[in-house]
């Protein structure tokens, strides 16, 4: 601004006023809140919260920690094939104009509006009941599969459209064929946009609670194995809290669950930062 | 090789196939265990029905519909501003250095679990709103405790969707109306804003989406009353809430009831997402 002889007019000022103190609010709200949570939940991160054996008295959170790892792995393993290779045939195999394409990314924004109550919902109707899995790891880590599906998908096809056209025809110039190509050439050179689309699945996963409850079960436990109920971290925070006796470890459970978010965060910007150096 | 070639082609094609089968699965398991319970209990009944009682077979969701409905559009009310004049800071005023910190900032807040939020709001949100509004009016749990935590949630969402819609236009329009001697707020809302309305809105839509379909959050700040609400310091029951709370021991046509709920909250969120995609299409046919 120059300061020139310049005539104030109030509706400027006031919006300008109005935006700065949005701006200012959303950072103050956020850093509030991780304040908040830090600062109540680091004094009660004891030791006995991260022993292998959980009971009514130390309400231990390192089966549900070792729970969340378990389901975050399995479902990716899931869930990143079949996205990367739905994106493949979107980008690399389709025609132009393809009805059938037009179909599938419907789908795929459909399944990315549903509320992971609905999911939630749909496990317990299916895997739970009609597959007969019973409050399970496994379906539990069906349903987050088909939750996070559309995530890999979109940013698969997103890093598979980047890639320059030169390095197909290059493959194809030196006489390779299409899957060749596809396997060898365009796939390696999407990995940090796959990666990214992988890191923000996990932290969907990570954070999932309503999708978990009626699907994978709220035992607190070590599972035997994936046909055994167990609760991730979030879904053991949500029970803490609700039975209202153990405010404290709540707190100390979120400091877990914002901790792991940062890290997620971090590494993400991490990845889109060397995808942008490229 | 050429056999190799074609196989994996079709490999390739079943694959993307599976988010067909699962909206159509999803569809169908919800459809097929929900629509039934409405027949029995009475499509009017059902949707129209003031009094939740399962212990007296009375199930009617109007209470949860206008709940969802109430605790939605407290969110837009206060998402939707705080979060265009933050993304219009973002993409106009923000010097280089703070945008640094404040873009990731806002990513982060779209990233933190909607438990850790439920549960923020129940230790400050809840405590705020029983001292400010007084202990007699108000238990804290209330449509204004669960429409402004929601209006938070929905904060990255719309922030994200404005800034890029900002941004995508076209400069000129900016400095053409800077030129004409407009100041920098007029022409941003008199000029960038309206040519990026649809983007905007799509946004908002989406915002509606996540606020309507917002279940964890919701249930551990809003009360969860299943009765009609009488004002915004009041406790209410949605939609979301209302599956998840009584699913545990729910049997027979009670359990049917809580799935067809789930069928009402899916029908809303099939309108919402079909209204977004189209107003995406239009934004990018102009």
């Amino acid at each position: 601004m120059k300061k020139t002889k310049k005539k104030i007019y109030v509706g400027s000022l006031i919006l300008k006023i109005l935006i700065i103190l949005a701006a200012i609010f959303t950072v103050v709200m956020l850093g509030y809140l991780i304040v908040y949570i830090l600062g109540k939940g680091i004094p009660h991160l004891t030791p006995s919260l991260f022993s292998l054996h959980y009971d009514s008295d130390n309400v231990s959170m390192l089966p549900s920690i070792i729970n969340t790892l378990i389901m975050i792995g399995v479902a990716l393993l899931i869930a990143v094939p079949i996205g990367v290779f739905s994106a493949v045939y979107l980008t690399e195999y389709a025609k132009k104009g393809n009805k059938l394409v037009k179909v599938i990314r419907t789908t795929a924004e459909t399944l990315t509006g549903i509320p992971s109550i609905v999911y939630g919902l749909f496990g317990m109707l299916f895997f739970v009941t009609a597959c007969h899995m019973s409050y399970s790891l496994m379906a539990g880590i069906l349903t987050v599969a088909i939750m996070v599906l559309p995530t890999v998908l979109r940013t698969t096809e997103e890093a598979l459209l980047a890639v320059p056209d030169s390095f197909r025809e290059g493959s194809f110039g030196l006489g390779a064929g299409k899957l060749r190509t596809v396997f060898r050439i365009v796939l390696p050179s999407a990995i940090p946009g796959i990666l990214s689309g992988v890191i923000l699945s996990t932290g969907r996963i990570a954070g999932e609670t309503a999708a978990l409850i009626y699907t994978a079960g709220t035992m607190a436990t070590l599972p035997k194995n994936l046909l055994s109920s167990g609760r991730t971290l979030a879904v053991h925070m949500y029970v803490l809290s609700q039975e209202g006796l153990h405010t404290d470890q709540a707190f100390a459970t979120a400091v877990i669950l914002l901790v792991m978010v940062l890290l997620i965060n971090i590494l993400s910007s991490v990845i889109a930062k060397k995808m942008q150096r490229d | 090789m050429k056999r190799k070639e074609k196989v994996f082609e079709i490999i390739f094609l079943l694959v993307a196939c599976i988010s067909i089968v699962a909206v159509a699965m999803i569809c169908i398991f919800l459809f097929a265990n929900g629509i039934p319970a409405m027949g029995k209990i009475g499509l009017g009944k059902f949707l129209g029905g003031q009094v939740w009682k399962p212990g007296n077979d009375k199930y009617g969701i109007f209470p949860m519909i206008i709940g969802s409905l109430y605790i939605t559009g407290g969110a837009i009310a206060v998402g939707v501003p705080i979060g265009i004049f933050t993304a219009v800071f973002l993409a106009k005023y923000c010097p280089s250095g703070l945008y640094k910190i404040i873009k990731p900032a806002t990513e982060l807040l779209a990233g933190i679990p909607s438990v850790v939020y439920g549960f923020f709001g129940l230790m400050v949100i809840v405590p705020a709103v029983r001292m400010i509004f007084g202990t007699d009016n108000t238990d804290g749990m209330s449509i204004l405790t669960a429409s402004f935590l929601l209006g938070i949630m929905i904060l990255p969402t719309i922030i994200g969707v404005t800034e890029t819609s900002i941004r995508s236009v076209n400069n000129a329009y900016f400095e053409g109306a800077l030129a004409l001697g407009a100041t920098k707020e007029a022409s941003i809302f008199r000029c960038v804003i309206p040519a990026a309305k649809s983007g905007i809105l799509a946004g908002v839509v989406l915002g509606i989406g996540r606020a309507i379909g917002e279940t964890m959050a919701v249930v551990m700040i809003a009360g969860n009353q299943p009765r009609m609400p009488k004002g915004i310091l009041q406790g209410v029951r949605t939609l979301t809430t209302n599956v998840v709370l009584e699913m545990g021991y729910a049997t027979g046509l009670h359990r049917e009831a809580l799935i067809a709920t789930g069928v009402v909250l899916f029908v809303f969120i099939l309108i919402i997402n079909l209204a977004f995609s189209i107003i995406k299409g239009k934004g990018e046919k102009e």
